[in-house]
């Protein structure tokens, strides 16, 4: 059984440290389809549409019938352990520094043999396992064994924690606690064992119903927080920035119109202060720090969360310059993705639906929770993947998006 | 069972077996080795470079090359031309390539060439470009290469058929005997079982003197008519039998056997011998769970009965069934494609005199194969050859 993970001793300021590698991360472009999967979270194989091979490694024919009319299907990941080793050498520095690491070759019920990392909790061959696609370092789609049924600490596992930024012991910043979601997302980081949560607040003399209780938890530190400000950001970033394991961005501003619901360019301007120009502040300020100290042992830093919107895809216009501003913000959490990836830095972007919260009031239900929101915010972290879709509207929205964008569109502007 | 129309080898010899000594590291690029290949072929056959009609080299880093750079490397101008890039089994493939060729009149002389370099850095580098399959499926799980897939393989095939670390012991201990009579092997200094069993691990089962040593080098033949190799007073082998096989029982869920399963029955049946005929073997030795699979596969002993045979058998030249009996890749090392041809050059010369102190006595028939290939979970290229002294 995995050993608990001991809480890390403090940093000691003498070692110089250590600058983050990344296992191989090439892939070719059939090989994407994994890492398509993997972002958000499902066991997909290639599945032929004509004669039903399920085939792996990613192919451009199907192996079977030759067919090119393959597609992605989530498939069954169970699966029995035929052989396992443990590497005592590799040719890649990442491994290196992380030997020894365990693989094992897996055969798949649904009939293909796959090389995979592997869960310390899983026995030697034979045995049963269940297969997880993870993102690795690299930001690449993984095959990970992992034992049939979850075990006590399982998430504490040195290869598995290499694919996750699970915030056990960690140092989060969350860049507003007051609002509905930036609070149920304190809480919900102090559960999962998060080490010190410093919660942003950028007006501290105004009283928001709640708030108060966070100060109670002892990991939570209030710091004085504006994103529209950069001075403001700078500051912190100069404080607390070299210690900063996990930015959760909850700041945000969300007002209900379209174009013609409200004259002039104020409110559309305040929404892309946060909601754009925010990110790309506390990115500027904060980034430089997490890239470098992205293998700085246990506690490393590992994420950077966005709370953006289901409108990011497509335009909602009941909220459309809300909608606006998140798709500028989806556009440059993108770019932030681009620039903290060679540092092994994963960028978590959550797409929610309504969330019901005072700004959403008119919406009719599904909403989605506050606490829900934040649940799947560390669910994504635990399990380590970037692309999240809490709630129902937000998952129907997701699948019709992928399925045509351009009819979502219609959709959407038909009343939803 | 031999395929009706198949065409008989029984005309083809394989002569002037040269090999370039291998080198643990070299600053010299692959273009070099097959240079001093082909210059040891002509020089050592007593022929001029325009004789050489026809020409396949096999290399893993004569990259942005192929085989047409060479002509123009070299200044040749042959008439066939083959390039084969399939490492372990690429000295059998090339040896029916030309086989062939000279046959049915396309080449009179047929130079096969293997050569590689390394660099210190090049083994690595190979690695995550090796194929889509290791780049996209492999080289990102620990990186390990090809010991990852063999560790596999050995693994299961100890658990599936109670093979133990000792009798791989056994094997590597007497090719490492065998070496010790080859002055081009690189690894000459006795292997004890201790030695074996306590070596470096790199990756569970296997230890350091289970895995080959990458180096620089040549292996390199000449393959005419034997009217041909007469008239030149070329020592040679004759070529009884040759199969190859390329994604063998691609359905079994773990590699437990190789292609030569498929095709041993008609190997053995073109050359007109049976497993029982063979004086020895060269089996192609990437780590000593192949060799022992090999057994198997080739008909010297049934599916699962390869760790009795060892324990029953003795491996060294003088041996009871003497097997690679250069030191094989093992103790010789693996000089990139060379080690694909280097178990028929010490087969034709076992057969034509030219072995040594490691000579296997009254040797007539001699079994070549070829094992290439790590794409994904197995080697795909399986190839095997019966040789046999030529007729005084």
């Amino acid at each position: 059984m995995t050993e608990p993970l001991a809480r890390p001793p403090r940093k000691n300021p003498v070692l110089r440290t250590p600058l983050p590698t990344l296992p191989p991360g090439g892939r070719s472009r059939v090989g994407l389809g994994l890492t398509a999967a993997a972002a958000v979270g499902r066991f997909m194989l290639q599945h032929c549409r004509d004669c039903g091979a399920v085939q792996y490694p990613p192919r451009e024919a199907c192996h079977a019938c030759l067919s090119v009319r393959l597609r992605w299907r989530d498939t069954d990941c169970g699966g029995e352990l035929l052989s396992d080793t443990r590497l005592h050498h590799s040719n890649d520095l990442f491994f290196r520094e992380r030997l020894p690491w365990r693989l094992g070759l897996v055969r798949l019920d649904a009939g293909c043999s796959v090389v995979a990392h592997l869960h310390g909790d899983v026995g030697p061959a034979p045995a049963r396992v269940r297969l997880r696609l993870c993102l690795d370092r690299a930001g690449q789609a993984v095959m990970m064994a992992l034992p049939p049924q979850d075990t006590p600490d399982m998430n504490d596992d040195p290869q598995l924690r290499e694919m996750t930024c699970d915030p056990k012991f960690r140092k989060v910043l969350v860049t507003d606690g007051k609002s509905m979601v930036g609070q149920a997302m304190v809480r919900a980081l102090a559960s999962a064992g998060a080490d010190l949560i410093w919660v942003g607040h950028a007006e501290p003399w105004k009283r928001m119903p709640g708030a108060e209780g966070l100060s109670a938890l002892p990991q939570v530190a209030w710091v004085p927080l504006d994103v529209t400000d950069s001075r403001s950001v700078e500051e912190l970033a100069g404080e607390i920035g070299g210690k900063v394991d996990i930015v959760v961005n909850t700041a945000e501003l969300h007002r209900t119109h379209g174009i013609s619901g409200r004259r002039g360019v104020d409110t559309a301007r305040a929404e892309m202060d946060v909601n754009y120009l925010g990110l790309l502040r506390l990115a500027q300020a904060f980034g430089p720090a997490l890239r470098g100290r992205a293998a700085d042992g246990v506690p490393s830093a590992v994420a950077w969360v966005n709370l953006l919107s289901i409108y990011a895809l497509t335009s909602f216009p009941a909220h459309g310059t809300y909608s606006a501003s998140k798709a500028a913000a989806h556009s440059l959490a993108q770019c932030l993705r681009a620039e903290v990836r060679p540092a092994g830095v994963r960028v978590v972007n959550v797409y929610p639906g309504p969330v019901d919260d005072e700004w959403n009031q008119l919406l009719p239900p599904p909403k989605v929770a506050p606490a829900a929101l934040a649940a799947a915010v560390v669910k994504a972290l635990r399990e380590g993947t970037e692309d999240v879709y809490p709630g129902d509207v937000a998952q129907e929205w997701f699948e019709r998006w992928r399925d045509d964008p351009k009819a979502l569109e219609r959709e959407v502007s038909a009343g939803g | 069972m031999t395929r009706p129309h198949r065409m008989s080898y029984e005309d083809i010899a394989v002569t002037v077996p040269f090999t370039v000594p291998y080198e643990r590291f070299s600053i010299r690029g692959a273009h070099w080795f097959v240079g001093r290949a082909l210059d040891g072929l002509i020089r050592e056959a007593g022929l001029p470079k325009q004789s050489i009609e026809g020409l396949v080299v096999s290399s893993f880093t004569l990259a942005p090359d192929t085989a047409v750079g060479v002509t123009q490397h070299l200044g040749l101008s042959p008439r066939w031309l083959d390039h084969v890039p399939t490492g372990g089994a690429s000295g059998l493939m090339a040896l029916r390539r030309a086989a062939r060729a000279v046959q049915s009149g396309d080449a009179d002389i047929v130079a096969c060439i293997g050569a590689d370099t390394n660099h210190v850095d090049s083994f690595r580098q190979s690695l995550g470009s090796f194929s889509q399959f290791a780049r996209d499926a492999t080289y990102p799980y620990g990186s390990g290469g090809p010991n990852s897939i063999f560790a596999f393989i050995t693994a299961h095939y100890m658990q599936a058929y109670g093979a133990t670390r000792e009798d791989f012991g056994k094997l590597c201990i007497a090719q490492r005997e065998n070496a010790r009579r080859n002055e081009n092997a690189l690894l000459r200094k006795p292997l004890t079982m201790a030695e074996y069993l306590g070596a470096r691990p790199i990756a569970d089962p296997l230890r350091l003197f289970d895995c080959v040593m990458p180096c620089a080098g040549a292996e390199a033949f000449l393959v005419m008519t034997v009217q041909r190799a007469r008239e030149l007073h070329l020592p040679h082998a004759t070529l009884l039998g040759a199969i190859e096989r390329h994604n063998a029982y691609a359905d079994d869920p773990i590699f437990v056997r190789g292609g030569w399963a498929v095709d041993a029955a008609e190997l053995y049946a073109q050359a007109g011998l049976q497993a029982t005929d063979i004086d020895f073997v060269q089996l192609y030795d990437d780590y000593p769970v192949i060799v022992t699979i090999q057994f198997e596969d080739l008909g010297f002993c049934a599916k699962g009965e390869g760790p009795a045979f060892v324990r029953s058998n003795s491996m060294t030249h003088d041996g009871s069934f003497p097997t690679n009996t250069s030191g094989g890749q093992l103790s010789a090392g693996q000089a990139g494609a060379a080690g694909g041809f280097l178990g028929i050059n010490e087969a034709v010369r076992q057969l034509t005199g030219a072995a040594g102190s490691r000579a296997v006595s009254n040797a007539r028939v001699g079994l070549v194969s070829g094992f290439g290939m790590v794409t994904y979970d197995r080697c795909l290229c399986t190839g095997a050859a019966i040789l046999a002294a030529a007729s005084a």
